[in-house]
C-alpha cells in the first residue's frame, strides 16, 4: 500500500522558510503571492495490512511534531 | 560528580563539554554512544552536547530523540537525574516532551554564531545557582534552529512557573519572550541553546560558562 503523508505547519506557527520563498517568488517578478507555507511530504510504501491506527502512530510518533504541525495521510 | 556524555552520528560539541566536566568535577565523563540502552549508574549529571544528530534529518533532533540512549536518558530525567541539554541537546529534550514547545528555523534564517548577552531569568535552579538573579552574562550561541515556539497558553504556564532558565538580552534568532534556556517542571531538565562549554577558562574570553558548571556541581553535590 503506498501512503501519501503530508506535514504542515500550524495556523499562527511562524514559517520563515515560506517567508524567504514568497520574497523570493516576488523578486522574480510574481505578484500577488500574499503568502507562502513551506511543508514536507513522505511516500511510504507499507504492508497491505497496516492498520489506519498504526499508521496514525508513525505520524504522532515521528513524522510531525504535533507540537508545531499537522498531518494528513492519503492512501494511494 | 560522575557525569555522561551521550555521542550521536553527527555530535560535534561532545569533546568539548566533556574537557568542561572533566575540569570542572575532576572525573572523566563517560561518553555513550548513541545505540547504549543503559546509562552507568550513580550519575549526577547526563549531558546531550551540541551538533548535528543524525544529520538534523526530518527535523533537528528528531532521529536522536527515538535512539536508544535516549529512552534510557527519559527515564533517568523522569527519576530525578540532571539532564542539561545544549543546543541539539536542547532540540533532542523538545523533541522527546521532556521539555515543551519547539526549536524552529531562526527569524533571521542566517545561523547565529557569536557571543550573546543573556539575562538569567531563575537563579534558584541547580543549574543556575552560580548566577544572582538578574545577573546578565556573555556565552556564545551558534545554531541555525534555535527559535523557541510554544503557543501563548504553554509560555504562560511556564513563565509562571519560574521554568524560563535564561533570556536572551538582544535580539538573536526570533526566539518566543526571548526564552534562550527553559527547565522541566521538576527542575532537574535544562534546555539553553547557548554553549556554557565554550566560555569556561579565560583563553574563551571568560568564566560565565564554567559558573554554570561550579554551580551546579554544589547544589547536587
Amino acid at each position: 500500500m503506498k501512503l501519501r503523508i503530508i506535514v504542515t505547519l500550524k495556523n499562527g506557527v511562524l514559517d520563515p522558510q515560506g517567508k524567504a520563498i514568497q520574497h523570493a517568488l516576488g523578486g522574480l517578478g510574481f505578484e500577488g503571492v500574499d503568502d507562502v507555507r513551506a511543508g514536507k511530504i513522505f511516500e511510504l510504501d507499507v504492508a497491505d495490512s497496516t492498520s489506519d491506527a498504526a499508521i496514525d502512530e508513525m505520524c504522532r510518533k515521528l513524522l510531525a511534531n504535533t507540537v508545531i504541525e499537522n498531518y494528513r495521510i492519503e492512501k494511494q | 560528580m560522575k557525569t555522561a556524555v551521550i555521542v550521536f552520528p553527527g555530535s560535534n560539541c561532545d569533546r568539548d563539554i566533556a574537557v568542561a566536566l572533566h575540569d570542572v568535577t575532576g572525573i572523566k565523563p563517560a561518553m555513550v554512544w548513541h545505540g547504549e540502552s543503559e546509562l552507568p549508574a550513580g550519575l549526577g549529571l547526563i549531558a546531550l552536547p551540541g551538533g548535528f544528530s543524525y544529520g538534523d534529518y526530518l527535523r533537528c533532533g528528531a532521529i536522536a530523540a527515538r535512539s536508544p540512549v535516549v529512552r534510557a536518558v527519559v527515564e533517568a530525567a523522569e527519576r530525578g537525574v540532571p539532564v542539561l541539554g545544549i543546543c541539539n541537546g536542547f532540540q533532542v529534550l523538545t523533541e522527546t516532551g521532556l521539555l515543551p514547545g519547539a526549536l524552529m528555523r531562526n527569524s533571521g534564517l542566517n545561523f547565529v554564531c557569536r557571543d550573546v548577552k543573556l539575562s538569567i531569568d531563575n537563579s534558584q535552579s541547580i543549574f543556575t545557582s552560580g548566577y544572582g538573579q538578574g545577573e546578565e552574562i556573555r556565552i556564545p550561541v551558534a545554531h541555525h534552529d534555535g527559535n523557541y515556539f510554544a503557543d501563548a497558553e504553554t509560555l504562560d504556564r511556564i513563565e509562571g512557573e519560574g521554568r524560563v532558565a535564561f533570556r536572551y538580552a538582544e535580539e538573536v534568532n526570533g526566539s518566543a519572550r526571548n526564552i534562550a534556556g527553559l527547565l522541566n517542571k521538576a527542575g532537574n531538565v535544562l534546555g539553553m541553546m547557548p554553549h556554557p562549554e565554550r566560555r569556561i577558562e579565560a583563553a574563551h574570553g571568560g568564566d560565565d560558562g564554567r559558573r554554570m558548571f561550579e554551580g551546579l556541581l554544589e547544589a547536587v553535590a
